[in-house]
C-alpha cells in the first residue's frame, strides 16, 4: 500500500520543557494520501517516528476547537486543512502564536479560560422569572441579533492571529469578546452594563487596531471584529454619555 | 468580574482618531490634489483659486474657518493616534515621550490653527 | 516540584511574516503622510495670519517642482489611505439590515468609497465657484 503513497516533508516545532532551553525546528518525511488531514500527519509522527510529539486533538471535524495551530504561519484548525494542498512543499508546523508554548504544538490557554470567565458568558436576566411565569420568549429578529456570536468554538485562532494580543497579553482579546457580545445582544440578558466595566478598561477594546485578521481566520465566520468594534463605540458612548446616564454608567 | 479595573481614557482619543481618519478620507486625496497640485500649477483648476483676498474671506468665514481647523486639527489627531500605535506595534516602547511627541503635536497645531483663525478676524 | 516552563516566544519582526500584516502596517503608515499634508497646510494657515507676502511666499513654495513631488507622494498614499479606510469598515461600525438582511461588505465598501468621490466633486464644483 504505501508504495502508492507520496511522501510530504513536515516541519514540526517541538519543545520540550524539560530538556529544551528553547523551541527547534523536526522534519520528518509522512506518507499521505489525498484524504489525510494535517492532523492526520501529526498523528501519523507520533504513531510512527516519536511517541512523544504532543498535540491537542478530539473531534477532528472542526467543532471541538481543540486542534488549532499555525500550519505555514497561518493560524487553522489542523483537522480541516489538507495534506495534499500543501504537497510538494514542506508543510511547517508551529504552536499557535502569541501564546506561551508548553509542549511542542500544546500551548497555554489559562489566560484566555480566565478571560473567558471574566466576561460573564452566561445570561443574567433581565427580570428573572420564577417557573410559574413560564419561559423567556425571543422573537426571531431578536434570536438574530446574536446567532452568529454563538457559533464561536473556543478555538483561539484568532488570537493567534491577533498582533495586539501577542503585544498585550492582557488583552481580553477578540474571542471572548465576541462571546461578551452575544451575551449583551441577547434579549433576555440585561448585564450589558455590568459587563461595560471590562470592555471600557485599560484591557478592554481599545487594544485593538481594527487589524482585521482574527475574522480572516475564523473558522466558523463569528467576526470577532465585528464585535470588538462595536463595542468601541459603545465604550466610547458609555464614556461620554456615562454622567447623564441615571446610574451613572461604570467607573 | 476582574477586580482592579481602570477605565481607559482612549476614548477621548479614538474619537478624535475616528473623526479624522473619516475626515482625510472623505476629503483628503481631493485637497491634496486641488491645494498642492491643481492651483499652485494651475491644472484644471484656477490658479487665483487661493489668492490672498480669496483665501482671507475663506479664513474669515463661519464655514471657512470651521473646514480648516477641522481639517488641520483632525487629520494631525489621527495620525498622532496611528504613529503612536505604530510605534508600539514596531517595538519601539518610548511610552510617555511618545505619547507627548505624538498627542503634543497635534494638541499644539490645534491651538495654533485657533490663535491663527481668531486672530484673522469674522 | 511542577515541570512546567511555558515558552514565551518573542514578537520582535511579527508584521513581516504574514502578507496580511505587511499590508497592516502600510495602511498604517499612510498616516504619516496624512500629517505631513496637515503639517504642509498648518504651515500656509500660519503665513495666512502674517499677512500677503508671506501668503504669496508659501504659495511660491507650493509651485516647485519638490513640492509637487512632495503632494504627488501625498496623494498616493492618501488615496490609499481612502480605500483601506473603507475597506475595514465593514468591520468597524455595527451591522445595517435593509429589509430584514444585513448589508453586505462590498456595499459598505463601495458607498464609502462613493461618498469620497461625491465629497471630491462638491469641492471641486466649490473651487471653481468661489475660485474661477
Amino acid at each position: 500500500m504505501t508504495e502508492n503513497l507520496k511522501i510530504i516533508e513536515i516541519e514540526v516545532l517541538r519543545y520540550n520543557p524539560e530538556s529544551d532551553r528553547e523551541p527547534h525546528l523536526e522534519v520528518y518525511k509522512v506518507p499521505f494520501s489525498d484524504d489525510m488531514s494535517v492532523l492526520q500527519g501529526a498523528q501519523y509522527i507520533k504513531d510512527n517516528f516519536d511517541g512523544s510529539l504532543t498535540f491537542r486533538w478530539s473531534c477532528r471535524m472542526a467543532i471541538c476547537g481543540s486542534c488549532g495551530m499555525m500550519i505555514n504561519g497561518i493560524p487553522k484548525l489542523s483537522c480541516e486543512t489538507f495534506l495534499r494542498d500543501y504537497y510538494p512543499n514542506r508543510i511547517r508546523l508551529e504552536a499557535m502564536h502569541h501564546f506561551p508554548i508548553e509542549k511542542d504544538l500544546v500551548v497555554d490557554l489559562s489566560g484566555f479560560i480566565e478571560k473567558l470567565e471574566s466576561i460573564q458568558p452566561y445570561i443574567i436576566p433581565k427580570e428573572p422569572r420564577s417557573l410559574e411565569q413560564g419561559e423567556y420568549l425571543q422573537s426571531p429578529k431578536q434570536f438574530s441579533d446574536y446567532i452568529q456570536f454563538t457559533s464561536c468554538i473556543n478555538c483561539t485562532l484568532c488570537y493567534a492571529a491577533c498582533p495586539q494580543f501577542g503585544l498585550n497579553p492582557d488583552f481580553i482579546g477578540p474571542g471572548a469578546i465576541a462571546l461578551l457580545h452575544r451575551y449583551n445582544m441577547d434579549s433576555r440578558d440585561g448585564a450589558a452594563a455590568e459587563r461595560m466595566e471590562l470592555v471600557a478598561s485599560e484591557e478592554g477594546v481599545f487594544h485593538c487596531s481594527a487589524v482585521g485578521y482574527c475574522s480572516e481566520v475564523c473558522p466558523k465566520h463569528v467576526d470577532p471584529a465585528n464585535a470588538v468594534n462595536i463595542n468601541k463605540t459603545n465604550a466610547a458612548r458609555d464614556y461620554f454619555l456615562r454622567f447623564l446616564s441615571p446610574k451613572g454608567g461604570s467607573k | 468580574m476582574k477586580p482592579g479595573l481602570k477605565r481607559s481614557n482612549a476614548p477621548i482619543f479614538w474619537s478624535l482618531f475616528g473623526a479624522g481618519g473619516m475626515l482625510s478620507a472623505l476629503f483628503g486625496p481631493a485637497l491634496v490634489f486641488i491645494t498642492g497640485i491643481a492651483v499652485p500649477f494651475g491644472f484644471i483648476l484656477p490658479a487665483d483659486a487661493m489668492s490672498y483676498p480669496k483665501m482671507l474671506a475663506f479664513a474669515q468665514n463661519f464655514i471657512g474657518k470651521g473646514f480648516i481647523l477641522a481639517v488641520i486639527a483632525l487629520f494631525l489627531w489621527f495620525a498622532a493616534h496611528r504613529i503612536f500605535h505604530s510605534l508600539h506595534e514596531v517595538g519601539i516602547h518610548a511610552g510617555v515621550g511618545a505619547k507627548l511627541i505624538c498627542y503634543g503635536s497635534a494638541f499644539v497645531a490645534t491651538v495654533i490653527s485657533v490663535v491663527v483663525l481668531l486672530g484673522l478676524g469674522f | 516540584m511542577s515541570k512546567r516552563r511555558p515558552y514565551v516566544r518573542p514578537m520582535e519582526g511579527w508584521w513581516k511574516k504574514n502578507p496580511y500584516f505587511v499590508e497592516y502596517m502600510i495602511h498604517e503608515s499612510t498616516a504619516l503622510f496624512v500629517a505631513g499634508y496637515a503639517f504642509v497646510l498648518l504651515v500656509g494657515l500660519v503665513r495666512l495670519g502674517q499677512g500677503e507676502a508671506a501668503w504669496n511666499g508659501w504659495l511660491e513654495a507650493l509651485s516647485s517642482p519638490f513640492s509637487l513631488i512632495i503632494h504627488l507622494l501625498f496623494l498616493v498614499a492618501i488615496l490609499y489611505h481612502t480605500y483601506t479606510w473603507f475597506k475595514i469598515m465593514p468591520i468597524t461600525m455595527p451591522p445595517i439590515i435593509v429589509g430584514g438582511k444585513k448589508v453586505g461588505p462590498g456595499v459598505i465598501t463601495g458607498s464609502g468609497l462613493l461618498a469620497a468621490l461625491g465629497a471630491s466633486l462638491v469641492m471641486f464644483a466649490l473651487v471653481f465657484w468661489l475660485g474661477g
